[in-house]
């Protein structure tokens, strides 16, 4: 599937909600499910600071693809945060730049993503793409 | 004769709305409180009829808004029964009333070697300041601690006092711990030594009136917008034997005397603390609640405001896994609290769903959280216009949210 029918997937799953609060203990049941980041990569170094919480974000570059591992220390976020790894773990960098997480709008959750919000959900996206900006030249130089 | 809060909020109408559906409950007074129509309305007036710069010209509007704004130091310095007028400064709010201080007091008085006095109870608004101007001296930041109630250890000031002591900054009420401190108690052993104390009146001056000659204070710095006022608008109240001997804190118009290249020599307290074009319609608007304020009756007022956080408490306590930050045996509209194996994130952002407005986070007092060994907190925060039906919404909201973990 490509990242956009992943997108969709979750658009559509999360369209025949109409309660709020469905939505969220949806959420909430993800980031309950979502395996923890390993231990020794819930580091300061990998960690992504907001004022609200908190995210952990590991990358592994291996066969052209990058795989994310990644942990918040709130719920909600961190369930965003495993959609997120769905659509973005395991893709060329060229698949992760060429697409943004549209998602979280049409599932009106957009307030999430606002530079305002410092839940450090933004933050994350945005060091997903550095990365693979950063695998992209990578790779370019290397062919 | 008892207070009614459902008449009050006829002057709060934003209070009157629908959040996602939801009525709202405003429990974030303690970040910012709502403004009544009556402020509102004197801003709206001033601006509309009657704007021109202060102090500079000899127009019609200038002077009539010369008039008001000189008029609202008048009304400002009588709530706070100081002595005279120009020891009522205007600033942007408490955080530059107290780097004010923290800079010119510093110029004149603090040397190497000296120090400073804090609590760990502080707002970083009256941390980092010191702690600047610390750096820039070579001088020592000592902190008066406080115990698991949320009560200051009053009993080491005594020890942290010492010969090189040059100022005692300390909040009046906490705005993670709601602890109303002593401060009469600590500006009477300042003074035995001689020295001057900076209360932070941020969360103390919307629930007390203060009366600075009784409280005997040396500064007391407040912001508009947590006293039903305005935004950018703010007051330090300093002795004009401070003022006088402290440098000016910014540089410009309004300022000066007499300007040459050579040397500039500076006009007198309150202005000479009041660089630039001041935030008049901020101040005339903080004037017009302070007025708003004084037609309330002040002791049905604190005992209603008193009466919420008492409930609040009660209330919260019975939810299981539940754990209230400070418990002082004084306290003032402040509730912070968590609830096991929830983060404070995602209680936020589940009550606001429900129309509850708090705070969550570090609240501006890492110190507060290293205490309690937490990341952060949540923070429910009541004005007097809040009702008790709004707590018991707030209570079942909570109730409601836990079940979802």
């Amino acid at each position: 599937m490509t990242i956009d029918e992943i997108q969709q997937e979750i658009i559509d799953d999360f369209a025949g909600f109409e309660d709020w609060m469905d939505k969220y203990s949806l959420l909430i049941e993800l980031g309950n499910e979502m395996a923890p980041i390993d231990v020794q990569y819930k580091v300061d170094e990998n960690l992504i600071r907001g004022c609200q919480s908190r995210v952990w974000l590991h990358q592994e570059y291996l066969d052209g693809t990058i795989t994310f591992e990644a942990e918040s220390d709130a719920l909600i976020v961190k369930g965003l945060v495993a959609l997120l790894l769905k659509i973005y773990s395991g893709r060329t960098p060229h698949e992760i730049l060429a697409s943004e997480p549209r998602f979280i709008d049409e599932i009106g959750l957009r307030q999430h993503l606002s530079p305002t919000r410092s839940n450090g959900l933004l933050a994350m996206v945005k060091q997903m793409k550095l990365y693979a900006l950063a695998y992209e030249k990578i790779s370019t130089k290397n062919n | 004769m008892s207070f009614d809060p459902l008449k009050i909020r006829k002057d709060f109408p934003i209070l009157d709305q629908k959040v996602n559906g939801k009525s709202l409950v405003y429990l974030d007074n303690a970040a910012t409180s709502q403004r009544p129509v009556q402020v509102v309305e004197r801003m709206n007036e001033f601006s509309l009829i009657t704007n021109g710069n202060i102090h500079r010209a000899t127009h019609t509007f200038a002077n009539k808004t010369t008039e008001a704004f000189e008029q609202a130091r008048e009304i400002i310095r009588s709530y706070l029964n100081a002595t005279e007028s120009a020891e009522v400064i205007f600033t942007s709010g408490t955080t530059e009333s107290i780097n004010l201080v923290a800079h010119s007091f510093g110029d004149a008085f603090i040397h190497e070697g000296d120090e400073v006095i804090v609590t760990e109870m502080e707002h970083h608004a009256n941390i980092v300041p010191w702690q600047m101007m610390c750096e820039r001296k070579g001088a020592k930041l000592k902190v008066i601690p406080f115990n698991e109630k949320g009560e200051l250890s009053i009993d080491t000031l005594d020890s942290l006092i010492t010969g090189k002591t040059k100022i005692i900054a300390v909040t009046h009420v906490s705005n993670v711990l709601g602890t109303v401190n002593p401060v009469a108690t600590i500006i009477e052993k300042a003074h035995l030594k001689n020295i001057p104390v900076l209360i932070d009146g941020a969360q103390g001056a919307p629930h007390f009136q203060i009366d600075v000659q009784t409280l005997d204070c040396d500064f007391y710095a407040f912001s508009g917008h947590k006293l039903y006022g305005p935004t950018g608008s703010g007051v330090l109240y300093g002795k004009r034997k401070w003022l006088d001997q402290m440098p000016p804190f910014l540089g410009g118009g309004e300022m000066i005397d007499r300007v040459t290249f050579g040397k500039t020599t500076f006009n007198e307290i309150p202005y000479k603390f009041e660089a630039g074009t001041p935030n008049y319609v901020g101040a005339i608007g903080l004037a017009a609640a302070i007025s708003y304020l004084e037609s309330l009756d002040h002791t049905l007022v604190l005992k209603h405001e008193q009466n919420l956080l008492q409930f609040a408490s009660e209330k919260l306590k019975t939810i299981n896994g539940l754990t209230i930050y400070g418990e002082a045996n004084e306290k003032a509209g402040v509730l912070s609290f968590n609830i096991e194996g929830i983060h404070p994130f995602d209680l936020g952002t589940l009550l606001d769903q429900l129309g509850i407005a708090v705070r969550t986070g570090r609240l501006c007092a890492d110190p507060i959280m290293d205490h309690f060994e937490v990341e952060n907190m949540v923070r429910s925060s009541f004005a007097f216009y809040n009702t008790m039906e709004e707590v018991e919404v707030f209570y079942q909201a909570l109730i409601r949210l836990k079940a979802m973990f």
